[in-house]
């Protein structure tokens, strides 16, 4: 285990760091085009792929259920299409470790791909690489302002979302916590509106 | 015990503590102090019922035989569950569940970080997913340390109450028994001893901040979970969980 050893040899506690409780602060990002990681690079160069492309069509059909404006495409949650002879196989990841709605998108994708007549289908379920939002593509996130929620801010220590409904920059915090545990809850003290921010992670 | 044995062992520990203390974090449902609260409360006991499903669906890979994760949440007894006493002790007031989760967070940052080393390729991706949970969960308690410990005189009283209930339940969490050392050694577990230190520290600045302090922790604490040997608490946590499974064995929703 590479972990660092913070106890002196007779047990007892020499003076360590406590554990940092704010996410990591921004890094000067402006004008910056910012790389894909690996994975996400491979998967949207899939995308592309004349064999997968009808079925990539068909699944775009599979929306977020907490956010109809997006299919699982555009979250990133569809990672991968493999077809093997008859044998389709679709491999999705979950974004939070208990987000519900896995089990309603599992059940989706197979209708959606058996309803085109598929009928040989597997669904796997893919915990590595974890899923993070900057898999999300820039189209994905201006769907999702338009559909009234703030989009998620990358690198940054402390969001400031724009307003969904008047796009004002005086946005406030009222809960970490929203109508998800993927989602916060802000205010508008502009138009007074309440929106959901859906945090970086 | 085969090696695979150890290690189905091991992970079903995992999902044992994250299950239980999911349940009690989902008693608040519905009964929280206000809307948003309610709501972050059981947004957190998601997060660690996801997990719990995690581990245990991984358990049932590792037995074969047709298991699944639902085998191990609802048809073993009191006596097979490993969880530590924490989790399981119920809620009580705010306080009490708070500084509960506040431990059970400072805790989890720095196991999940260090179990982003292990040898075993599928905990580490859990630990990947876990750990970003965990950070916006240690943000959350920590902050509510503060505002109870720094609030009223009955806020701060019922805190420092709290606390002192409490600590008696900490040693368990860092407890190594043998069946742990091995499965440290060969690189697949987390040695919580390494960071009790920092545990501690992160504890006591927040602490200091909410104006409260941790009594002096003897030798002795609380401890027998692993072992199966649990509070009364948990028979009662048990039986409203497995309820329908075990009025109506092998339903199918």
């Amino acid at each position: 285990m590479a972990s660092k050893d913070v106890t002196s040899k007779d047990m007892t506690p020499i003076a360590v760091e406590p554990v940092i409780v704010e996410p990591a602060a921004a890094k000067e990002t402006e004008g910056v085009i910012k790389l894909l990681d690996h994975d996400e690079w491979l998967r949207r160069q899939s995308y592309s792929d004349s064999l997968l492309s009808p079925i990539f069509q068909l699944l775009e059909n599979v929306k977020d259920p907490e956010i109809p404006a997006l299919s699982i495409w555009d979250m990133g949650i569809l990672r991968r299409v493999e077809s093997r002879g008859d044998q389709l196989t679709v491999v999705i990841t979950p974004t939070y470790s208990g987000c519900p709605a896995m089990d309603l998108i599992l059940e989706q994708i197979d209708t959606e791909l058996r309803q085109a007549g598929y009928q040989n289908i597997k669904v796997d379920v893919q915990l590595s690489p974890a899923w993070t939002t900057s898999w999300m593509s820039e189209d994905a996130r201006q769907r999702m302002q338009q559909s009234g929620i703030a989009p998620p801010q990358e690198s940054v220590s402390k969001a400031q979302p724009l307003c969904p409904v008047c796009e004002s920059k005086e946005t406030e915090l009222i809960s970490e916590y929203g109508s998800t545990a993927c989602k916060a809850l802000y205010r508008c003290t502009s138009c007074l509106e309440p929106f959901d921010y859906f945090k970086a992670f | 015990m085969s090696d695979n044995d150890q290690l189905i062992k091991y992970v079903v520990r995992l999902g044992d503590d994250a299950l239980v203390i999911g349940q009690r974090l989902l008693e608040w449902c519905s009964n929280g102090p206000f809307l948003e609260e309610d709501l972050a409360l059981s947004n957190t006991s998601l997060d660690f019922i996801g997990r719990a499903r995690f581990f245990y669906s991984y358990a049932a890979e590792l037995s074969g035989q047709g298991k699944t994760e639902d085998d191990f949440a609802y048809t073993r007894d009191c006596r097979d569950f490993s969880n530590c006493l924490i989790y399981e002790l119920p809620r009580g007031d705010f306080a009490f569940s708070y500084v509960r989760q506040f431990f059970i967070d400072a805790f989890d940052v720095l196991f999940f970080e260090a179990m982003q080393s292990s040898s075993n390729e599928h905990l580490v991706a859990i630990a990947d997913k876990a750990i970003k949970e965990s950070r916006y969960h240690l943000r959350h308690s920590s902050e509510w340390m503060r505002r109870l410990g720094d609030g009223t005189s009955e806020s701060h009283q019922r805190l420092q109450s709290a606390i002192n209930s409490l600590t008696e339940f900490v040693g368990e969490l860092f407890e190594v028994d043998d069946f742990l050392e091995a499965m440290i050694s060969d690189g697949t577990a987390v040695d919580p001893r390494l960071f009790q230190a920092q545990w501690q520290a992160t504890v006591n600045t927040v602490f200091e901040q909410a104006t409260v302090s941790l009594p002096e922790q003897g030798e002795w604490h609380q401890t027998g979970g692993r072992e199966g040997n649990h509070t009364e608490h948990l028979g009662h946590l048990l039986s409203e969980l497995q309820f329908m499974q075990r009025a109506y064995p092998g339903l199918q929703w």
